[in-house]
């Protein structure tokens, strides 16, 4: 390597058989841009990421542009691989809840859904699994597409420089944590679904906390629409941006709300229904505008209608177990909150260390074990906020997952990069990206 | 489907085709297991240390499999015929289970099949959800499997196609100039499995560091971890601890 700069702050250059390569230092942006401007032609590489906050995480976008306009979009992912198929291979069936709510970790409940549904369909006891725990599934699944929607309409808007849409986002965001921490005691990492039901029913007072948040949030809802919808600078910035077509859709397996704001309402909710969404009463919206503004608007949208369902569900609800009834499957404890945080029931603890011997051995072995599974395969997809959340999941008998594959959204989505930015200009790209929506512990797990 | 209170499904049950430890030589054996409880270390002192039972993957189905899954298969058989092709030399196998249909399909014959199940009108799968791979050391001459789900939008459908190559030549043909979708999924699972898939435009790792040595989801690829101190006591890595498959 050979610097042709005296300065040592400045940029060093060398030739490489892909033309001039410059490495970039602090403050010698002019001498690059000069250097740049001596070259034969305008072509710039540009890394984009890991580390950059309009990424969505960690992603690093490998931009070749030429002037202001993309010619080349490349994305490199696998910074946050975490191996969590792998790890769930040596755990059993119900601590992989634990591992695959880390996966998208703004959608934690579609993830808890989609293995669990997998894990039951497996077990064949899909009919066993009672009412409310399914009623409490699709409520967490609701509030958790709010939640992910706001999270994609904030950092959207921050990356635009649109702040107070930001503030708003994470500030209604905030409500719906404060929900989940009431509910499963946490604000993220849940692994409240399990194999057969749920960890534990609503505690005394959800009901009416999440009714005070649906009046809220209708009201918030309206917010956004004043702030952004018609905004002339967010209209300028989102129209026409980030444009797919349904054919390109289809030919990059993307789903969600982009496929959606081609005019094809693909919703799984309403096309193979799982937990009962067939019984509720919502509209899959759509636009025809194939660019990141018909799907801010679709978000926006999907979040009414998540309100409805949400206040289906609390209709719904009726007292009653919240975990199959098969006790060689069912979690043996029954949580309650003690001096040092949730654990096992004092009367749990006594009824299987004082009275029953056979209770004990259950616990132990139910625990320590865990329960079978027949072996064979099945995929299961649920419609998480992001699109087609798959799961195939493969056992051999035994007492852990032999293989479980998510194909998240994220995942697939973001090869729509290239197509979606490349022929635009360089500030479109944060624009089309955010319309993707991204998570990259979803896309690396 | 019915179901009694035990959770037992008689309709299932009859034939025993879901049960762990059934009898007879249907479906395809994917591992021997020894004792009762699956522990591999430890005294087993229950009596039961001697049992030795092959574990088996649901079996090739029987004619009529049943609701749509009839339908997709005829009308596939047909459009294979017209392009000239036996359709039993392309498929190998169709398994039904848990209402899923499953085509087992000879990898020379997997990029026709996937065109034809995408353009013909009457199947119609637009949509591939993508490649997953699975490791099965015990089948031997078939260690590697490559799983693949469509779905078709027009008939509201989903299949698998399950294709499989030895570990002494893990090769598949791409799919990817039929469904632009797999192209990161086959990277991915030729990343995880190392599963070579023939023809994909650049078929480099992407979750794993590019200098990466070995497949990690291949089960003879070590979870790793080291053992941590928890309360004073020593409580080993994952891989390490006491197993019940």
């Amino acid at each position: 390597m050979s610097a042709t700069h005296a300065n040592p702050s400045s940029a060093s250059a060398r030739e490489t058989t892909e033309g001039t390569v410059y490495t970039v230092t602090g403050g010698d942006w002019d001498e690059v841009v000069a250097a740049a401007a001596k070259a034969d032609d305008e072509r710039i590489i540009v890394n984009m990421g890991p580390q950059h906050p309009s990424t969505h995480g960690v992603l690093r976008l490998i931009l070749e542009i030429d002037g202001e306009t993309v010619t080349e979009a490349r994305c490199g992912i696998g910074y946050l691989h975490t191996g969590i198929e792998k790890n769930l291979e040596f755990r059993n069936w119900t601590q992989g809840t634990t591992f695959v709510t880390r996966m998208d970790y703004l959608t934690p409940f579609s993830n808890e859904a989609a293995y669990c549904l997998g894990v039951e369909k497996l077990l064949g006891i899909e009919d066993q699994i009672p009412d409310r725990a399914t009623i409490i599934r699709v409520l967490m699944m609701e509030l958790n597409r709010l939640s992910s929607h706001l999270v994609c309409i904030a950092t959207g808007g921050m990356e635009l420089g649109a702040t107070t849409v930001m503030i708003y986002g994470f500030r209604d965001r905030e409500l719906i944590l404060d929900l989940y921490e009431l509910i499963t005691g946490l604000r993220m990492n849940h692994a409240y679904i399990r194999p057969g039901g749920l960890a534990q029913d609503l505690p005394p007072g959800a009901v009416d906390q999440i009714r005070a948040f649906l009046k809220t949030m209708r009201k918030n809802l309206v917010e956004y629409d004043k702030l952004a919808t018609g905004n002339p600078i967010f209209k300028a910035r989102l129209q026409d941006v980030g444009y797919l077509d349904l054919a390109g859709c289809m030919a990059l397996g993307v789903t969600g709300p982009i496929l959606r704001s081609t005019g094809l309402p693909h919703d799984l909710r309403k096309a193979q229904p799982y937990c009962g969404y067939e019984t509720y009463d919502f509209e899959v919206p759509t636009a025809d505008t194939c660019d990141a503004y018909g799907r801010f608007l679709i978000r926006l949208e999907e979040m009414r209608q998540s309100l409805r369902i949400v206040e289906q569900c609390l209709d719904r609800l009726e007292p009653g177990p919240v975990m199959v009834a098969d006790k060689k499957i069912a979690w043996p404890a029954q949580l309650a909150l003690g001096a040092d945080g949730l654990g096992n029931s004092l009367d749990h603890i006594k009824n299987i260390m004082g009275t029953s011997m056979e209770a004990l051995i259950h616990h132990f072995k139910l625990v320590t074990e865990g329960f079978r599974v027949p072996p064979g395969q099945t995929y299961v997809a649920v419609e998480s906020p992001k699109g087609e959340l798959g799961v195939h999941m493969a056992s051999d008998g035994g007492t852990r997952p032999y293989r479980v594959h998510f194909r998240d959204p994220s995942f697939t989505n973001l090869q729509a990069v290239a197509a979606m930015c490349e022929g635009g200009q360089v500030a479109d790209v944060i624009v089309a990206v955010a319309s993707i929506d991204p998570v990259m512990g979803g896309v690396d797990r | 489907m019915t179901a009694n209170g035990n959770g037992v499904n008689p309709e299932k049950d009859l034939n025993a085709e879901n049960l762990p430890g059934r009898r007879g030589d249907q479906g395809e054996a994917i591992r021997v297991q020894r004792g009762m409880f699956g522990a591999n270390n430890g005294g087993d002192t229950t009596g039961y240390g001697g049992l030795v039972r092959p574990v088996r993957l649901p079996g090739q189905a029987n004619r009529p499999y049943g609701g749509w899954f009839d339908e997709v298969a005829d009308e596939l058989e047909g459009a294979l015929e017209e392009q000239s092709l036996l359709p039993d030399n392309a498929i190998e196998k169709t398994v039904v289970d848990r209402d899923e249909l499953t085509f087992h399909i000879a990898r020379e014959h997997l990029p026709r099949v996937a065109r034809t199940l995408r353009d013909d009108p009457a199947l119609r799968f637009e949509l591939c959800t993508g490649v997953s791979g699975v490791h099965f050391p015990g089948d031997k001459g078939r260690e590697l499997h490559a799983v693949y789900h469509l779905r078709s939008i027009t008939h509201n459908r989903v299949l698998r196609l399950e294709v499989s190559a030895p570990d002494s030549d893990p090769h598949i043909p791409s799919i990817v100039d039929v469904y632009p979708t797999n192209d990161w999924h086959e990277r991915e699972t030729y990343d995880f499995f190392g599963i070579v898939f023939d023809g994909h435009p650049a078929l480099t790792r992407i979750m794993m560091p590019d200098d990466w040595q070995g497949f990690p989801q291949r089960k003879d690829y070590p979870l790793g971890g080291i053992p941590v101190e928890y309360k004073g006591a020593q409580i080993p890595a994952p891989d390490q601890r006491r197993s019940y498959s």
